[in-house]
């Protein structure tokens, strides 16, 4: 493929111009399980909190959700298990009927339509990757690709020649007639992530897609995940557990707890400014470098010190480390249009390497 | 404890306090019994009170096959067309299999098609053991057919193997219809899943007369049993089966945009295969028990064969039959079970019907051309008679000196064993109390599962009294009673001893296998002509055919407790003995006790069926009614049968689940 190589020093900046249509966006949304939950959420004088729900015997799974997704974006939903990750994702795609709220999905309530639309709607503009695959062990790896294309309608010969190049594209080829059972996970959540792209969705759900294999193949698919969105750029939404799997993959992050999202932003201003305690727990073991981006440790330009080479603003930390390294002088930082914004010295870089100080 | 309202029902019957209960009932009990001369009615159910339920149910029964009315046709008029529908089913299965058919030609000339021939049918099944498992299974499955061929028994396993050929995807098809509507309308589950229950545990020949006179005398009736008997497992097993198939499965159908068929039909269903497999077995195994069964009716075929030869008291063939239909029952199962297992294998694409379906073809090919062969080789087409052959003198030989020279040691120890245990406990069921059982009846199922249990229990009993079968139901009770008991006394060390050594438990594992494959008709066999008619001959059949259940648990149970319970009781120094007594067993009796209660639902089903050799319980009321085509004193009696497999189902299962949750099992 011709972009192998996607990690984070290679910010996704050409995607910023679109990025501020927003592709679903969540109002509002509340999944609260029980007898009369939702008379009990209209009867409430303000929103219940977490507690209060369970002390009227209910769970409050999905609460009082508002978030925009971008088109094109990685938009991770990241919590522990039970924080109610899983349930919002499936509000999302109406798998579970929200109590209350919207889901706007293109500007369509999602909510309101009907269920002949719905099935629509899913049929080509959804797909979904499963946690543990949930691939048909009858079929084979093409049929089960192809499966999506057949609920359509489409014939057999069609959906099966129509599949093959996706089939390729997830590393495949030479596999089209396996059953699932003969392949390894890894292969099969290939086939999972390939059959959710048959119908070429415009939004792709991924349910902890690589939390049920082992760490190696985990970070293998992480990769193939991350080329595979540069191709397509579809609009994702990606849950996980994982935060260092969120960080990797994410352009922004929700993190959820109790079915509440406590924040939403950057991998670097959740690492910068974590909302509470709880998102300071997960972020502190964070390798800085990574995350943090050079204009967040930049001084302001000085004429005085003479810089050598320059460094674009956005580049993360960990990519300048060895040329701060090999100079005395610090480097100037640029913005997108090669203007100098300031500058970037071995001490600050260091600090961050040492985790001396959270840079402000 | 439990949580919630039980809370309140903990303090009021601590422990202390239900001891107080049953010492109050057990008195009770006593007390009506030696003060009987005060209310006789407590003690011996009235005559006078009976409530004549029987009678309704027969008017009930007339009034449907002559006055119903369904408005465009009558209510036979409707049960007769099913009838004429199965009937073609029948009559083409059984000439495919068994009879063959007549082309009229013109005028009185026909050109006559014989039946399958066997050499191809045997060729064909060998085949496809082959391509299903291994060259083993074509072995197996070989040698039982050629034994139906060899012993003169291939036209009656024929049209035995013909009525399998409908009832089995007949019943699959209902099965699998009735669940998938359960399943979308849990309302409709929740109605016929007690129906379900009745047609379980309602004893066969209870039903036979309201079905012979919906459908008419003959196979269609038998057929029609074998399907009421065969459903209700795969209705479960498919539930459950859908119930099994992930979540994670379901939710990808729904978001691909799967209609409500779709789902169903290309998703769920296809997920769920192999458990639906297993119910198949159970609707071949049960079909097959079933139709033997149903040859007393007029179905014909190897039970036909079983039942004349011991009317007759022809020993030697009355063995050829009963193996016959061991080995039939034995190559059908496993050839459906290694079906079940078996998953698809991949095959290249593209190739065209004739080369993708190679199997299916090869069959078919066999088939056609074996049979043209034979309508010149007549020898193909039937095996010929004159190569028969007979072991039938050898039985009879064998039978006749076991009677000779064990006469005295077998009847002895049957006398012994009559007058000293059976009939003082017969006697004393007998002199209970209904009322008295009926209470304690209900005071267990209040202590097991609450006032609803109870209620369920004792009014269960209660219609028992009432209907007027309680002396009969006690004599069952002794019967079962006993049976069960000299069952877990040989079962439960079995279980042990198999739990403990794998080379024992793989043995023992292939025997039961066997046994559980075996027609209950099979045991009364050996059964008849070791110990002849009567209470004690019942008693040893409903145990041979009652024991698996309580090895298969006992041993099962034992192996699942966890190993860590087991290390940690060997880091404390205990002996085997005292891990087996201290931990082992207490740990499996929740697991053991299921078994025992899947051997008293065996023992029962068995027990209508000893009816044949002279008991005098409620499987011989049933089995009057059916020779005096009663309906409404079968039925009932036959009610009456099913409430006791329920009230003691359901009191073992309350039962076994709190246990199982108080030691953290469930």
């Amino acid at each position: 493929m011709a972009t192998t190589e996607l990690t984070s020093n290679n910010p996704r900046s050409d995607i910023t111009p679109q990025a501020n249509t927003p592709k679903i966006v969540c109002k509002d949304v509340w999944k609260v399980f029980g007898d009369k939950a939702a008379r009990f959420l209209a009867g409430h004088p303000s929103k219940p909190s977490y507690d209060e729900l369970t002390e009227a015997g209910l769970i409050g799974a999905v609460r009082d959700v508002s978030l925009k997704i971008h088109q094109s974006e990685i938009f991770v939903i990241m919590g522990l298990s039970g924080s109610g990750k899983s349930t919002l994702v499936r509000c999302m795609s109406r798998l579970i009927e929200p109590t209350t709220g919207e889901i706007i999905f293109d500007g369509l309530d999602l909510l309101k339509i009907k269920a002949k639309d719905l099935i629509e709607i899913r049929r080509h503009k959804m797909g979904m990757v499963f946690q543990h695959f949930a691939l048909l062990p009858h079929l084979t790896v093409v049929e089960n690709v192809a499966f999506p294309l057949e609920v359509q309608g489409v014939d057999r010969a069609t959906r099966e020649s129509s599949v093959l190049e996706i089939i390729e594209l997830v590393g495949l080829k030479g596999r089209e007639n396996y059953y699932p059972r003969h392949l390894s996970g890894g292969q099969q959540q290939r086939v999972g992530i390939a059959r959710s792209l048959a119908v070429k969705p415009e939004i792709w759900f991924l349910d902890e897609p690589f939390s049920a294999l082992d760490p190696l193949i985990r970070r293998e698919m992480q990769d193939e995940f991350l080329r595979l969105q540069n191709l397509l750029r579809k609009t994702i939404v990606f849950i996980t557990h994982d935060f260092d799997e969120a960080i990797r993959l994410a352009d922004r992050i929700a993190i959820m707890k109790d079915g509440a999202v406590i924040q939403i932003g950057t991998p670097e201003e959740l690492v910068l400014s974590p909302a509470n305690d709880h998102v300071a727990e997960f972020t502190r073991e964070i390798p800085r470098p990574k995350v943090l981006s050079v204009s967040a440790i930049m001084t302001p330009p000085d004429d005085r010190a003479t810089c050598v080479g320059s460094v674009p603003a956005d580049w993360k930390i960990e990519a300048l480390v060895a040329r701060v390294f090999e100079q005395d002088e610090p480097l100037a930082v640029t913005d997108t249009e090669d203007k100098v914004i300031g500058q970037v010295s071995r001490d600050a870089v260091l600090d961050v390497l040492i985790n001396k100080r959270t840079p402000k | 404890m439990k949580a919630g309202p039980s809370d309140l029902m903990g303090r009021l019957f601590g422990r202390r306090r239900w001891l107080i209960f049953w010492m109050t009932a057990l008195a009770f009990t006593v007390g009506l019994f030696f003060f009987r001369d005060i209310a006789p009615w407590a003690v011996e159910y009235p005559r006078a009170w009976v409530v004549p339920l029987k009678f309704w149910v027969s008017d009930f029964m007339k009034w449907l096959i002559n006055e119903a009315d369904l408005g465009l046709f009558t209510f036979k008029e409707f049960t007769r067309s099913i009838s004429w529908v199965l009937n073609w089913f029948l009559v083409t299965a059984h000439g495919i299999f068994a009879g063959g058919a007549k082309i009229p030609l013109n005028g009185d000339a026909f050109f006559q098609i014989a039946p399958i021939s066997w050499v191809a049918l045997i060729s064909v099944l060998v085949l496809s053991a082959y391509w299903i498992r291994d060259i083993g299974l074509s072995i197996l499955v070989g040698c039982c057919f050629l034994y139906l061929a060899v012993f003169g028994r291939w036209e009656s396993a024929m049209v035995t193997l013909s009525s399998i050929v409908v009832a089995v995807p007949l019943g699959v098809a209902g099965g699998l219809l009735l669940a998938v509507i359960s399943y979308r309308h849990p309302w409709f589950g929740k109605a016929i899943s007690p129906v379900l229950d009745l047609m379980q545990t309602v004893p066969v020949f209870a039903y036979l007369v309201p079905v012979l006179f919906l459908f008419g005398f003959g196979p269609v009736a038998a057929m029609t049993a074998t399907l009421i008997y065969a459903v209700p497992p795969m209705v479960r097993c498919t539930l459950v089966a859908l119930e099994q198939v992930s979540t994670e499965i379901v939710e990808f159908g729904r978001m691909t945009g799967c209609s409500r068929r779709q789902l169903m039909w290309k998703v769920m269903i296809p997920a769920a295969r192999p458990t639906l497999l297993v119910g198949l077995n159970q609707v071949i195994m049960l079909s097959l028990n079933m139709v033997i069964i149903a040859s007393m009716i007029g179905a014909g075929g190897l039970g036909y064969d079983v039942l004349h030869a011991l009317r007759r008291l022809a020993i030697g063939e009355g063995v050829e039959a009963g193996v016959a239909i061991t080995l039939l029952a034995i190559a059908l199962d496993r050839l459906s079970q290694a079906y079940a297992v078996k998953r698809p294998v991949q095959m290249e694409k593209g190739l065209g019907f004739i080369r993708s379906h190679p199997h299916l073809l090869t069959a078919l090919a066999i088939i056609v051309i074996l049979s043209v062969i034979g309508f010149f080789i007549p020898a193909i087409s039937h095996y010929p008679k004159n190569l028969t052959i007979t072991t039938g003198d050898f039985w009879e030989k064998m039978i006749t000196w076991i009677n000779i020279n064990f006469f005295d040691i077998i009847d002895g120890t049957k006398a012994w064993l009559l007058i000293h245990i059976l009939i003082p406990v017969k006697r004393f069921l007998i002199a209970l109390p209904w009322m008295g059982v009926v209470g304690l009846l209900g005071l267990a199922g209040m202590q097991l599962g609450g006032w609803r249990l109870s209620l369920l229990v004792s009014l269960l009993a209660a219609f028992i009294a009432l209907t007027g079968n309680w002396e009969k139901a006690m004599i069952t009770t002794y019967l079962i009673g006993i049976s069960v008991f000299v069952a877990s006394v040989i079962g439960m060390p079995l279980g042990v001893w198999a739990a403990a050594s794998n080379r024992v438990h793989r043995v023992i594992q292939v025997v039961i296998d066997t046994l559980q494959t075996l027609p209950a008709f099979v045991y009364l066999i050996p059964v008849v002509m070791l110990f002849r008619v009567g209470d004690f001959s019942a008693m040893i059949a409903v145990v041979a055919y009652s024991l698996v259940p309580v090895i298969r648990y006992t041993d099962h149970g034992i192996r699942q407790v966890p190993p860590a319970m087991i290390e940690a009781a060997t880091v404390s120094g205990c002996t085997r003995r005292q891990i087996l007594w201290k931990v082992k067993l207490p740990l499996a009796i929740p697991e053991i006790m299921l078994g025992v209660n899947q051997t008293i639902m065996l023992g029962l089903s068995m027990l209508v069926i000893t009816a044949l050799v002279g008991t005098r319980d409620l499987g011989q009321e049933v089995y009057i009614a059916l020779t005096k085509a009663d309906t409404g004193r079968g039925l009932v009696a036959g009610l009456c049968v099913a409430f006791i497999a329920i009230i003691s189902d359901r009191l073992i299962m309350a039962w076994s689940m709190e246990r199982k949750k108080l030691l953290g099992l469930s």
